[in-house]
């Protein structure tokens, strides 16, 4: 297989899945651990890494469920090495605990999530968007998470990559939201040279192990957190624990309070940095199509074809999906006399976007959940009585 | 007996002619620069704290760099364990703690990893990663803490708790039976399960280095006393009366018959079962080797 570039020879393009752009991002960006558990359609997630991860010396390790996978994720992470686990939508509930895990004890991983129909075994070949909100809410308590959103092979390589950067950066789990569609979809991508992709490291702090429980990560300044098996000595737990000594805590409400306020704001704090929206053809648009994943591909070819015959129509694309661009879709909204969302599921994201909008434009949801995608003739049937004075016959 | 198909080597059992380490006492001072703590929240009489510095005896008595000591444990009473030591701790999920030691080691091979748990922690809820942990025969030790009880969550049965026992879940007395945790690990493939108790402290103590020193997934079950949830329902809720009993119901393997029924007040204690196979960090290593001259050539 030929994802890596070996040589300076001239970047060409090469065909490839979208799970195994997933893979070789992962690699690209440094991960050398994965563990997984067989589940459609995220396997070839986990047949490439098993192939391309001792390569280059690094770990895959088949698990006995996906509640163990990510639990050896979480100690991979720990001694560390870079780690990710790859699933669908009844791994991924699975996995949920040992997500909250994660996020507490703040320990970086990525989780990719290659969405199918549910809920249980549902449709498990056929692609869906049902665990958008899974991902932000799956794992009990009061938490913030980031969740990427991939809408084609190139992105399956680029978000992985950029996955891993905002999960060392910020020190908590990234979620990774495909579907089938897109993991198992073939395109030609060219990927970008090794060396130009920006990687981010883990480090160690900055100061004697005999000092580390007087030093306290602030919004601006997340420590990393040093491997377990060093002088640092770390106590890693999931229960509430004292932000600058590390111990557990559960008697102080302070304490308490601090640690959930920090786990929330070290996200929410860097929302600007985080959050990554594409907006097209979103001058003068008059109606939006909001439209994230396989399904903003179908809205794209609306855009295309509308503005093309002059309708003033755009596609605001999130591609982090948590935290939600709050910013964009209230200037959207500021904007338009209309908010078209197509999903595949039943308004999950649509109530997201309506608490944006606050009213100032109309929102039109429409949702599938048969495992089929929505094609762009259906999207045009939504945007046409939006556009009543447009000559439609002529279309 | 044993439960794998594909032994690499499959050794007769019991445990042939290896040598159990004789680790000498250490004094309690040493043991303290192991500890981050001396308070802890277990009860008055609880064995807990004899099991804790039993680890630390044998860590010490190995001579093992404490930098490089990892302890992962799970929840509940023994998972506490992981705040008081000053090692590289980990307190994990519910039975999640051998799934992620497996991680653990698997990343850093390097390290001397320490599975803490309970009976409930690592046979019920864990109870899967527990077998597969003994199967892939991965170098970690788990040592269990069994006192036949979910303690923390106040007393109720767990897989260990013995038939007919009461318990705050089984009033009427238990009518599910015990699993034996040490048949168990032999039987998924253990290549090192042991047996101590609380009240015979240095057997612990040299069943637990052996476990460490061992290549190979060692299981070391530490038999704990807790008079409050079991001893008050069962049998006494003296801790000095329920030490005493651990020594009349512990017999040595060596003198325990070929085939005698185990029970829960006669069971066999020492080193039960050793045997060597290839160890799983090992066996990725020339997985990792293999892949790279398929890749080369």
């Amino acid at each position: 297989m030929a994802a890596t570039t070996k040589s300076a020879a001239p970047p060409r393009a090469i065909l490839l899945q979208g799970n195994e752009a997933v893979a070789e991002g992962a690699i690209a960006a440094g991960a050398r651990f994965f563990a997984g558990y067989p589940i459609t359609p995220s396997t070839e997630i986990a047949e490439v890494l098993s192939r391309r991860l001792p390569e280059v010396g690094g770990t895959f390790i088949q698990m006995e469920d996906e509640i163990a996978s990510i639990a050896a994720v979480c100690g991979a992470s720990l001694a560390g090495t870079k780690a990710l686990t790859a699933t669908s939508g009844p791994g991924f509930s699975l996995m949920q605990e040992m997500i909250g895990f994660a996020t507490m004890a703040q320990i970086p991983c990525v989780v990719v999530d290659v969405m199918r129909g549910g809920p249980s075994t549902g449709l498990p070949t056929e692609p869906a968007q049902g665990d958008v909100m899974q991902a932000r809410w799956g794992t009990h308590g009061e938490h913030s998470v980031i969740a990427l959103v991939p809408s084609s092979v190139e992105e399956c390589y680029t978000l992985t990559v950029e996955a891993f950067n905002l999960s060392e950066q910020y020190r908590t789990p990234v979620i990774v939201l495909s579907d089938a569609l897109i993991g198992h979809m073939r395109e030609a991508v060219i990927l970008p040279e090794p060396g130009t992709l920006r990687i981010a490291e883990r480090g160690t702090p900055d100061c004697e192990p005999e000092d580390y429980d007087t030093v306290t990560s602030t919004l601006d300044n997340i420590l990393p957190r040093p491997p377990l098996g060093s002088p640092f000595k770390v106590h890693v737990t999931g229960l509430v624990y004292n932000r600058r000594s590390g111990s557990p805590d559960t008697s102080d409400p302070a304490a308490a309070a601090d640690l959930g306020r920090y786990l929330r704001e070290k996200i929410y704090h860097h929302r600007d940095a985080i959050v990554r929206v594409e907006e097209v053809e979103m001058h003068g648009a008059e109606v939006a199509i909001f439209a994230y994943g396989s399904v903003a591909r179908s809205a794209m070819a609306v855009v295309r074809k509308l503005r093309a015959e002059g309708v003033p129509i755009g596609l605001v694309r999130p591609i982090t999906l948590w935290p939600f661009p709050t910013l964009s879709v209230e200037r959207m909204a500021e904007q338009v006399r209309t908010v078209i969302v197509p999903e595949m599921n039943i308004r999950q994201m649509s109530w997201e976007v309506q608490a944006a909008v606050r009213g100032r434009a109309k929102v039109v949801d429409y949702g599938r959940v048969d495992g089929k995608l929505i094609t762009p003739d259906e999207i045009l049937e939504l945007v046409k009585p939006e556009f009543y004075y447009h000559s439609w016959e002529d279309a | 007996m044993s439960a794998l198909v594909d032994e690499q080597k499959l050794e007769a059992s019991p445990t042939g002619d290896y040598k159990l380490p004789r680790i000498k006492p250490h004094t309690t001072s040493e043991i303290k620069q192991h500890l981050r703590a001396t308070k802890t929240l277990w009860c008055p009489g609880c064995s807990n704290g004899t099991i804790t510095r039993a680890l630390i005896d044998a860590i010490l008595g190995l001579e093992l760099d404490p930098d490089k000591v990892v302890v992962v444990a799970g929840i509940g009473c023994s998972g506490r364990i992981s705040a008081y030591l000053d090692y590289s701790t980990v307190h994990t999920a519910h039975g999640r703690a051998l799934a992620v030691a497996t991680g653990v080691k698997a990343a850093d091979p390097s390290l001397h990893v320490i599975v803490a748990m309970g009976d409930g922690d690592s046979s019920a809820i864990g109870g899967n990663h527990f077998i597969h942990a003994a199967r892939r025969n991965i170098d970690l030790t788990a040592l269990v803490f069994n006192n036949s009880i979910y303690g923390m969550t106040g007393g109720q049965m767990s897989p260990t708790t013995h038939l007919g026992d009461k318990s705050t879940t089984s009033v009427y007395g238990n009518v599910e039976p015990a699993f034996d945790l040490c048949e168990l690990a032999h039987a998924a493939g253990a290549t090192y399960v042991a047996r101590g108790t609380s009240w015979g402290y240095q057997q612990l103590v040299n069943v637990l280095a052996g476990g460490i020193a061992h290549r190979g997934f060692s299981m070391v079950e530490a038999m704990s006393i807790c008079p409050i949830y079991y001893g008050r329902f069962n049998l006494t809720s003296d801790p000095a009366e329920f030490l005493k009993s651990q020594k009349e119901h512990a017999v040595q393997v060596d003198k325990f018959a070929e085939g005698e029924t185990r029970s829960h007040d006669h069971y066999p204690v020492g080193l039960l079962h050793h045997r060597e196979r290839e160890e799983f960090v090992t066996a990725l290593r020339g997985l990792r080797e293999r892949a790279k001259e398929a890749d080369n050539g």
